[in-house]
């Protein structure tokens, strides 16, 4: 792994257009797919040693068995100083923290965390660097040679005797492998991890000749691990108050209308502007052309019932998106690198609006995801860095004050996004539109949006909870950092 | 001129501080039923607490405090009667303990040298408030008159139904009784909170036969229940264009005049004018 | 020993505890401690002072409550320890 003054510092998020995209060649499989029965035997075929790369996708998300069965293995030989880069890790993943206290894994990438693995690296424990991503910059990384992977472990709900691979059925169908696919093409080695073998699989997710082995195993993880707290609904009245207004703001805005293509995170008020918003397109009788991301319920049935005409997935969040997945010729898959990588003319630069949370908001716009407001590692960028950047619109709806912890900051502690892509933020308490966009406030000024500017935000809440003291956070050691779609280092990551 | 009152327990720090955000014309900070006994005395130090802290909100603020009879009922009016409230909800309304509110209301304004004049919505809950409920609606700080179902239905010793049909006498009444004195007729709130179709219906209905307002008793109601309770757009273009021709008339000196092929003397002028006055109130406009 | 408890655990709430004791002690135990403890100390200081208590312990089990949630939660248990005199 790279040391961190070796990466380019930020300059701005479209400063990639300044560069050319960087491929290295695909990998392709010489000769025969092996099949494997056991973990063990893969492992001594490859020669797992210290210093390789290992990779793994997080489509099983909180329900994942492969990650934890590589690292099982990687325990009871104490192999050492491994790199890991799974694309995200979740609580079940908590094994993990035994391999970085064991010294068995020295750095880790990925684009997402939560979970007792975040503590287990502030704490100080992994000897080498965390690097987190976003999905299309991991995908950037990867087809550039940046993050080079010896083996990819990829969970597969179905593999036929071909070495082909599909993710929308099998006992553990997890719908599409976006996530997955950089890996699949670039990857030294590629060994899917399936528990439903087949005879043929005739559209596969991942072409085989990509995948070097197969190792079957009883289970590769359990479904319903799919479905984790933050992709229903929310039920708090302030949320559904925030999600209302966030509509009515989308309409003012003239957004909805024909062929208008929107995205909204995993949180419980994003999914709920998605429920107001299909209100307002069915009094107006809109159909939009696509949705995306990562897919839950709700955008299925916007789906099924004529609100869009596509859905392009990256990843499926319950299971009537995995259902919807393998029946559905409209609901379509998309890899991390079509959906997000900047050089892939990627899906989300055609995005008219996003909706995204935050865990804090500064002056200057810049929105944190990565931590919360203790500086604690709760969450990642994920697609937030990148979706910021791409949609016409980008709004971030949170609470401004939560258990007396407000949502503005002077300085965010951590940047996962860059103030200029973020256009709006819609609390309860008011609105605030990033003076870059005269445009929006043009809009919005006459209409009954409470507008503030993001300063008066800042001081009502403080008005309300009182100002808080700055957070001492002793003895600072930087253990990672925050790397920008484009491969530049946006912020560091401290030990707490 | 009310249509949407959001009911709020006194005793929950985060829905105080929340209280005046979801678009109500009034909020109902309640010491009585959503306050079991053991914490009368907490609520009400928080309430007295929260309202102090902050200036006074821009809405009416009402209080429900606990009805005469209970020992709580003193010691709620000495402590939230202040310039930061507007309106005493009083439960178990009878002319009686409404002439009591009025006498100990006035003692405490001239101590506490108030500058407004605490209102009163009386909630109709027994069979005998509904008898009285004419003579209630004339008291002099009574402006409103709330529905109160719920105990009532236990008070005629029948069972609340999703119809209402029970409670429709009930609601005629209080209807009458408001209008006739010409305050607010609110109707009792609608119990299931998951049901906004439902809800809607039920609005409807109590709005033909003639309630202005309805309580709430989750913010996720009020939505509905301000949009069935205000003009519709078609109404506010027909007042506005009544009252356009009655200024029109006004000019060349005529008193009756007609519009659209209807004749429009003075109660359709009033009508006209009390949308426009409940459209601009409401900045529908 | 006489104690006087008023509040809850839920987000925005405190539970304040108040027991007889022949010296002044406040003990803050939030989930905001970084940002407000020494302030919530220094509220429930004054308010003691304001009603002329100078012995007393005071617990304060915070979960985000705002100044005028602690000072109602300390005045009623302080009124619930004094009823129990």
């Amino acid at each position: 792994m790279k040391r961190l003054d070796k990466f380019p510092k930020f300059k701005s998020s479209d400063n990639y257009t300044k560069s050319k995209r960087t491929l290295i060649p695909e990998v392709l499989r010489e000769g025969e797919v092996k099949f494997f029965t056991n973990i063990s035997d893969v492992f001594d075929y490859y020669n797992v040693k210290s210093e390789m790369t290992l990779s793994f996708h997080h489509h099983l998300r909180n329900g994942d068995y492969v990650l934890n069965l590589v690292c099982q293995e990687i325990l009871s030989r104490d192999i050492k100083n491994l790199n890991f880069a799974p694309s995200s890790i979740f609580p079940n993943n908590e094994i993990l923290s035994k391999l970085i206290e064991n010294k068995n894994v020295t750095n880790i990438r990925t684009n997402y965390m939560s979970g007792s693995v975040s503590k287990t690296i502030q704490n100080g424990s992994l000897d080498g660097l965390l690097l987190m991503d976003t999905h299309g910059g991991r995908a950037r990384a990867i087809e550039a040679g940046e993050i080079e992977i010896d083996i990819a472990f990829l969970a597969t709900p179905q593999v036929d005797k071909y070495g082909n691979g599909y993710g929308g059925a099998g006992k553990n169908a997890c719908g599409t492998l976006g996530y997955a696919i950089s890996d699949l093409m670039y990857a030294k080695k590629v060994v899917l991890v399936t528990d439903n073998l087949v005879e043929l699989i005739e559209n596969p997710d991942f072409d085989q000749k990509y995948v070097d082995a197969v190792l079957v195993v009883d289970s590769i993880g359990n479904k319903e691990g799919i479905i984790s707290g933050t992709t229903k609904i929310t039920r708090d009245p302030i949320g559904l108050l925030i999600a209302r207004k966030t509509a009515q703001i989308i309409d003012k805005l003239g957004l909805v209308k024909d062929g208008f293509s929107i995205q909204t995170g995993a949180g419980g008020t994003s999914l709920a502007v998605a429920s107001y918003l299909k209100d307002i397109m069915k009094e107006r009788k809109v159909t939009g052309s696509f949705a995306s991301g990562g897919i839950t319920s709700y955008f299925v049935d916007l789906l099924n019932e004529g609100y869009f005409n596509n859905l392009y997935d990256v990843q499926c969040f319950d299971l009537d998106a995995v259902k919807s997945y393998h029946e559905n010729p409209k609901h379509l898959a998309m890899s991390a690198s079509k959906y997000a990588n900047p050089y892939d003319d990627p899906i989300v630069n055609r995005l008219d609006v996003v909706i995204l949370g935050a865990t804090e908001v500064d002056l200057d716009f810049n929105v944190n995801v990565t931590t919360d407001s203790f500086g604690n590692i709760i969450g990642g960028s994920g697609g937030h860095a990148d979706t910021a950047y791409g949609a016409k619109v980008t709004i971030i709806v949170a609470n401004l004050l939560r258990s007396r912890i407000s949502l503005v900051k002077e300085r965010v502690l951590t940047i996962t996004t860059p103030g200029e892509d973020v256009d709006i933020i819609v609390t309860e308490r008011g609105v605030a539109v990033n003076p870059k966009r005269q445009d929006i406030i043009k809009k919005l000024k006459n209409s009954n949006v409470n507008l503030m500017t993001i300063n008066e935000l800042y001081d009502l809440a403080i008005k309300i909870a009182g100002k808080p003291e700055a957070l001492k956070l002793k003895d600072k050691k930087i253990i990672g950092a925050v790397i920008y779609r484009d491969g530049s280092l946006i912020d560091y990551l401290y030990s707490k | 001129m009310r249509r949407s009152l959001l009911f709020i327990p006194s005793n929950n720090p985060g829905m105080l501080e929340s209280s005046s955000l979801f678009g109500s014309d009034s909020v109902i900070f309640d010491l009585e039923d959503s306050v079991s006994v053991s914490e009368k005395d907490n609520s009400r130090n928080l309430l007295v607490s929260f309202l102090n802290s902050k200036e006074k909100l821009n809405l009416e603020v009402v209080v429900r405090i606990n009805a005469s009879d209970t020992p709580f009922y003193h010691f709620d009016l000495e402590a939230v009667v202040s310039d930061k409230i507007d309106t005493i909800m009083l439960p178990k309304a009878s002319v009686e303990t409404l002439h009591k509110l009025d006498k100990d209301l006035s003692k405490i304004e001239k101590e506490k040298k108030l500058a407004n004049k605490i209102k009163v919505i009386p909630i109709i809950e027994l069979a005998s408030s509904l008898i009285e409920a004419s003579k209630i609606a004339a008291m002099l700080r009574v402006n409103g008159l709330l529905l109160g179902a719920e105990d009532l239905s236990s008070d005629l010793e029948v069972v609340r139904t999703e119809e209402g049909l029970e409670i429709l006498y009930a609601r005629m009444v209080v209807v009458t009784a408001a209008k006739a004195n010409k305050i607010d007729a609110i109707d009792t709130p609608f119990t299931n909170v998951f049901d906004n179709d439902k809800l809607k219906k039920d609005c409807k209905f109590v709005r033909g036969i003639g309630m202005n307002a309805k309580a709430c008793i989750h913010p996720n109601q009020i939505e509905v229940v301000n949009e069935v309770f205000s003009p519709t757009e078609a109404e506010i273009n027909w007042a506005t264009k009544v009252l356009i021709a009655k200024e029109e008339a006004e000019k060349k000196n005529q008193g009756v005049f007609s519009l659209d092929g209807k004749m429009v003397d003075k109660p359709v002028i009033l009508r006209a004018e009390k949308i426009i006055l409940k459209a601009k109130k409401y900045k529908l406009l | 020993m006489r104690v006087g408890i008023a509040g809850t655990l839920e987000s925005n709430d405190c539970i304040i505890t108040v027991i007889e004791s022949d010296k002044l002690i406040i003990e803050v135990k939030s989930v905001v401690y970084d940002f407000f403890g020494k302030h919530i100390e220094n509220l429930i200081k004054n308010i003691l002072e304001e009603l002329k208590i100078k012995n007393i312990k005071v617990i304060c089990e915070d979960k985000g409550a705002l100044d005028y949630t602690i000072k109602a939660r300390l005045i009623t248990a302080i009124k619930r320890l004094e009823a129990k005199k």
